[in-house]
This record gives structure tokens, C-alpha cells and sequence, in this order.
């Protein structure tokens, strides 16, 4: 019987052209776009993590609140203890002192005079302890332009824009003028080990990169830090655990109000992430929702169509002795080869778009404005598991539902009237 | 002989506006095997509204209807379903083939639903295209054939399970005096050879002279029921 009911599909143009056509553009966007948004999402995400938020973080009170303008006034002490304790209580995680800080770099010419001057966007991450993943989370060696990672104390990594900008080489020294912890003054100079650029706007205006231990001394910060970032040793970023190890760590400090008490918040917890979460969370489903309904009702009424110019098979094989409800299986059956059938084309042809997006990406250049989320210029798709079944989903289900509903028909029709109809 | 339709009493009655309309009131009649007999009437006097009720399309509304042993009025729709796919076989004015299936796919069908291997399917279907002198024409599609072509195929769709009755409402309505000739020798041929029981509805001038029986319809009763013997004109044609 499949036999025969696949020999009908395969001559009939008209009842597999059309609706594989309709299900395959549909599994075609819907491939695509699922691949497309698990990229942009998962790279926004990994970005803030790595760049930004950490899987968690560690505060004090009065800096998360202000955590904006990088407070180092309100930052955390004994940060050296707080690490091993850290590592010690939560070791599924990598925990790691970051320190963030803004001021002026000054550009001296020969005399030492200032040739330039520009604000910048300082980041202090571990680079020298021995198996520090910091220059690799922060993903710097594909980043550098010209030069090498800072090797040694009073190196620094600056941005290629500045260096362009301002005409600094490598070799030079840059100056950095900051505010200490205390608030008082603070300039220290940095030999440029090498240039970055990070292909996110906000790091590229104008970035410096040194070790944590250069910025603790230039900002007379010596055992403290901005931030203390914690990261899962699998790289992914795990909700419900990070929750876990939230709340425990947190509970430890529940009476205490003091404001410099150190206060730990999940990714979710900044720059807005929770919302891209639960939006990278239902985007598929709400996706697959919307063509599963779009393409049903295309294809209920393809199939009413087909309905109404098979009226005469249809009733000469219930004259036959067909019973209804296996003629209405047979429709059922029909329609899932023409679904799988579809589906199979239209994921082909999505996964090959997806690839393209996922290695060539879409340059959104100067259109992104991620205010303090960091975002890329350039977004990817990613084909992933879920890219290679998903549009089976909608593929199947809406040619299937199309059918049940057109097919109903076949259940109100009269035996009775066959004679009459089937006579002209 | 032996007796595969019984109809005692049977009217039936369709609602119209408030009241109903009697399409066949109090028949009476009985069937014997092997019979070639015709429904005939003028148009409205309830041919077709019998031969559904025979073959269980539609249900008496009083009355009692036995085919082959079962009472039509008590089927149930997967019952009837499987008197029709068994036992009998319907021809149609048109002779709707299904279009994208071969000849030999569309008598196929009904083996299908009988779920038999393929081997004897085979058999089966090059055999009824045999009957109807159509084996060349096994692999043609129903728009490939003329009008005389398809309803000798869709003969050969409604014999190949060898059904005990065949029910043919007007079948040669649509063809033309020699094909209609062609098809109703056909028809009498296997009605001698395997014993088919074949049931009529007509007008046609050219099936009555074939009929071995005639019954006269008109408003819904019997007014006739005269058995003719033999024909010589068949035999000089067979
Ligand atoms: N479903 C129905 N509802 C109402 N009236 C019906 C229905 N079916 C048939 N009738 C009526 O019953 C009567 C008999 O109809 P039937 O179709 O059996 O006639 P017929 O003898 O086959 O006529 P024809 O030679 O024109 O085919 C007609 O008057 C018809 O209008
Ligand atoms: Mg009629």
C-alpha cells in the first residue's frame, strides 16, 4: 500500500510540487534562523561571559550597584585569600581577580613632551600566573595585530586604533593616567608589546591590556581588585548550577550590611543577559510555533484542494470498501513522505545557508551599539545538533495537521450519494 | 437455486422540506445466483436509490434487506465497508480510473485492500485484463484509453476479486452503441463463466435485450418482474 500510495505522490505533481515547495521553504527558514539565532545568542553570551560578567562574578555591594563606572574606590580586599577560598569551597569553577579601570594614555614625543592623548578602557586580567586561561578566554592572541602578549611587568597591550590614531609603535611607552583606590592620582608607564583588535566596538575604541599585578600597583590597589570572576572548568555557562553556587556563597553573608561585603551575581544577573537567555531559550520554540501555524494553514488548504480534485478516487475507493478511517490513513501516511520529503530538502538547503553564515558571518559593522554589552561586529550562525532536526519539527507536523484537517472531509461524506456523484 | 438477495418489504423515505418523499415503497423481490437482470424505469422511479441500498451504500428505512446472509440494516460502517470489498463489485456511468495510476495498478487496487501478496495480485489482475481483452493496455494510463477501453477496465477493476454480485448503474450511458455491444457481451460472458450475479439500473434499449430478467420500476414499487429466456441474438454474437 505505501508502494502504491508513493507511485501517486511521485506522478501527481500536483500533490507533491506544491506542498513540498511550501515545507521546504518553511524548514528552510526555519534551520536557518534557528542556526542563526543560536549563534548570535551563544556568541553574545560567551562574549559577555568571557569579556564581561564571567560565568559569576564577586563584588563588593557598593560596586555591583555601580558596577557601570567601574568603582575601584568600592572594590573588594584580600582578594588573594578570597581567590583560595574560592577555588577551595566552588573548585567546578576557575576564579580568577579582574580589574577594570578607565583614564588617559598619553603619548610622549622625544623631549617627553604630550604628542597625544586619549581616554581608554583599561582591563587588568591575570597574564603571567602559570596556567592562567585569561589571554585565551579573552581570546587576545587571535586579536593582536601587530606585536606579542605583554611577557613581562610594564608591558601593555593597546588597541590598533589608538596605535593608529596616535601613531604609537611597538616598542613605545605609553603613559596612563588614573585614580587610586584612595582617590589620589595615579600614572604609571607601559611599553607597548603589541596592538588588538577585538572586532567589538566597545573594546577597540580604545583598549589597554596589562597584568593584573601591574594595575594593582599603578592604581595602588595591592591585594585588591574590581572584580573576581568565576568561570566553569567545561567552559559552559551552567544556569542552575551557577544559582547554586550563588546562593551558597551569598547565604555566608546574609547579616552582614556591611556595604564592602562581597555580594556574588550569576551571568543572568548583568547587562540585562537575563532577558537574551530566555529569549535564546524560547526563540526556536516560539519560531518553530510560527510556521508550524503559517504552514498548516498553507497546506489545509492545499490540501483541500487536493481533496476536492481527488473526490472521485476518494469516493470510488469508499464504493470499493475502503473504510474511512483507513482511507483517512492513508492521507495521514501520504502526507508524512511529502513532510519528510520536504523536510529533507528544505534542511539541506538551510544547513548549506547556515554553513555559509556560520564561516563567512554578517557584518553588521557600525550598526552595533552595545552600550556595555559586549556584542561583535560580525555575527555567526552555528550548526549545532539541534540545526541538523529541527526543521523536521515544523516540517512534518504542519504538512500532517494540513492533511488531518482537510482530510476530515472524507468523514462526512455520505456513502449513500456515491452512486450520484460518481455519475457524472 | 440458491438465493443471495432477499428483499422483503423494504421502502425507503428521504426527508424533504417538512415531510418526506417515498423513493421505494413495500418491494418485494429476490436474487437469485448467476442472474443478468435489469432495474428499469422511467427516471426518478428509484433504480439507484435500490442498488445503493443492495450494496450497502445507503439503509433501508423499513423493511429487510439480506444480502448474502447479512441483513443490510444492521451493518455496521466497517461491516458494510467489508461486504463491498469483499463480495461486491460497483460499475459506475463514469467509469472514474484513478488518473496517475497504470491499468494494471487501478484493478490492482482492490487486491490492495484485501491485502494479498503480490505474487497472486499479479495473477489475479492479468487474468481480468484477459477477461476484458485489455492485457496489452496493462501499462497504459486511463487518459491513454477510449471511453469503451475504460469502463472494460473498470469492469475489470470491479470483477478481479470475483465478487458475487456486480452492481452497474447505467454503465453504458456515456459510450456508443458499439462499445456499449463490446462491454455488455463482456459482461455476459463472465456472468456465465464465473457465475457473477449481475444487477442493472438502465434505460438503455441495447443492455434490455441482454437482460435474462427485467424488473419495472415506477414510483418506487415493482409494476413488473417478467424473466425472458435465452436470447438466440446472444448466442449469435458470443
Ligand atoms: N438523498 C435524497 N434525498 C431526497 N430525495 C432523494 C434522494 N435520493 C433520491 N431521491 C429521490 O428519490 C427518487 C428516486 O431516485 P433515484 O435516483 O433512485 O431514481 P432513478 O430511478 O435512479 O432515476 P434516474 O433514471 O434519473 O437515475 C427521486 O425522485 C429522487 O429525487
Ligand atoms: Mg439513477
Amino acid at each position: 500500500m505505501i508502494r502504491f500510495l508513493i507511485k501517486g505522490i511521485l506522478r501527481d505533481p500536483n500533490r507533491s510540487v506544491l506542498p513540498v515547495l511550501v515545507i521546504s521553504i518553511g524548514v528552510f527558514l526555519s534551520v536557518l534562523f534557528s542556526a542563526w539565532f543560536s549563534g548570535v545568542f551563544s556568541d553574545m553570551i560567551r562574549l559577555n561571559a568571557n569579556f564581561s560578567t564571567g560565568h559569576l562574578k564577586v563584588m563588593t555591594r557598593a560596586y555591583a550597584e555601580n558596577a557601570e563606572q567601574m568603582p575601584n574606590d568600592l572594590a573588594l580586599l584580600e582578594t588573594g585569600s578570597l581567590v583560595a577560598d574560592l577555588q577551595r569551597q566552588f573548585p567546578q569553577l576557575d576564579w580568577t581577580q579582574r580589574i577594570r579601570f578607565g583614564g588617559l594614555l598619553d603619548v610622549a614625543d622625544a623631549e617627553g613632551n604630550t604628542r597625544a592623548q586619549g581616554m581608554a578602557a583599561g582591563y587588568a586580567v591575570d597574564l603571567f600566573s602559570p596556567g592562567s586561561r585569561e589571554a585565551e578566554r579573552m581570546n587576545i592572541m587571535p586579536a593582536i595585530v601587530e606585536g606579542r602578549l605583554p611577557a613581562q611587568p610594564g608591558e601593555a597591550l593597546i588597541s590598533d586604533d589608538f596605535a593608529r590614531r596616535f601613531k604609537v609603535g611597538l616598542g613605545d611607552t605609553v603613559t596612563l593616567f588614573g585614580s587610586t583606590m584612595d582617590g589620589g592620582m595615579s600614572f604609571a608607564n607601559f611599553a607597548v608589546a603589541g596592538t588588538v583588535r577585538f572586532g567589538m566596538p566597545v573594546l577597540d575604541r580604545g583598549a589597554i591590556i596589562v597584568d593584573i599585578t601591574d594595575a594593582q600597583s599603578a592604581l595602588d590597589m595591592q591585594d585588591a581588585a574590581g572584580e573576581v570572576l568565576g568561570f566553569f572548568k567545561s567552559d559552559q555557562y551552567e544556569e542552575a548550577a551557577a544559582l547554586e553556587v550563588k546562593t551558597a556563597f551569598n547565604a555566608r553573608f546574609q547579616n552582614d550590611d556591611d556595604e564592602f561585603a562581597p555580594l556574588m551575581q550569576r551571568l543572568n544577573d548583568q547587562n540585562g543577559l537575563e532577558e537574551y537567555l530566555v529569549l535564546s531559550k524560547s526563540m526556536s520554540g516560539i519560531m518553530i510555533f510560527v510556521f508550524i501555524f503559517a504552514m498548516s494553514i498553507v497546506l489545509w488548504n492545499t490540501g483541500l484542494l487536493g481533496g476536492l480534485r481527488r473526490y472521485n478516487e476518494f469516493g470510488i475507493r469508499l464504493a470499493m470498501g475502503e473504510e474511512k478511517k483507513r482511507l483517512f490513513r492513508s492521507l495521514i501516511i501520504e502526507s508524512v513522505v511529502i513532510g519528510l520529503a520536504g523536510s529533507v530538502l528544505g534542511t539541506a538547503l538551510g544547513l548549506s545557508a547556515a554553513y555559509y553564515l556560520q564561516e563567512t558571518g554578517l557584518d553588521f559593522g557600525s550598526a552595533v551599539q552595545g552600550g556595555s554589552m559586549m556584542m561583535p561586529t560580525v555575527f555567526r550562525a552555528h550548526i549545532g545538533a539541534q540545526t541538523f532536526y529541527i526543521g523536521f519539527i515544523p516540517g512534518l507536523f504542519s504538512m500532517v495537521l494540513g492533511n488531518a484537517l482537510s482530510g476530515l472531509g472524507i468523514y462526512r461524506r455520505k456513502t449513500a450519494e456515491l452512486f450520484k456523484e460518481l455519475s457524472v | 437455486m440458491e438465493t443471495i438477495i432477499q428483499i422483503h418489504q423494504l421502502s425507503k423515505r428521504f426527508p424533504v422540506g417538512n415531510g418526506e418523499f417515498t423513493a421505494l415503497n413495500e418491494v418485494n423481490l429476490t436474487f437469485d445466483k448467476g442472474e443478468f437482470t435489469g432495474l428499469v424505469g422511467p427516471s426518478g422511479s428509484g433504480k439507484t436509490t435500490l442498488l445503493n441500498i443492495i450494496g450497502s451504500l445507503d439503509a433501508p428505512s423499513s423493511g429487510e434487506v439480506t444480502v448474502l446472509g447479512q441483513s443490510i440494516a444492521h451493518l455496521t460502517h466497517a461491516q458494510s465497508a467489508q461486504l463491498r470489498n469483499r463480495h461486491l463489485g460497483f460499475i459506475f456511468q463514469t467509469y472514474n480510473l484513478f488518473p496517475v495510476y497504470t491499468v494494471f495498478e487501478n484493478v490492482e487496487f482492490a487486491l490492495l485492500l484485501q491485502h494479498l501478496p503480490a505474487a497472486e495480485r499479479r495473477k489475479a489482475v492479468m487474468e481480468a485484463l484477459e477477461w476484458v481483452g485489455l492485457t496489452d493496455k496493462a501499462q497504459s494510463r486511463p487518459a491513454q484509453l477510449s471511453g469503451g477501453e475504460s469502463q472494460r477496465v473498470a469492469i475489470a477493476r470491479a470483477m478481479v476479486k470475483k465478487p458475487a454480485i456486480v452492481l452497474a448503474d447505467e454503465p453504458t450511458a456515456n459510450l456508443d452503441s458499439k462499445n456499449s455491444h463490446h462491454i455488455l457481451q463482456t459482461m455476459l460472458r463472465l456472468n456465465q463463466e464465473l457465475q457473477t450475479t449481475f444487477l442493472f439500473a438502465t434505460h438503455d434499449e441495447k443492455v434490455m435485450s441482454y437482460l435474462r430478467r427485467i424488473i419495472s420500476l415506477e414510483d418506487g414499487r415493482v409494476v413488473k418482474d417478467e424473466r425472458i429466456a435465452a436470447h438466440s441474438f446472444i448466442k449469435s454474437n458470443s
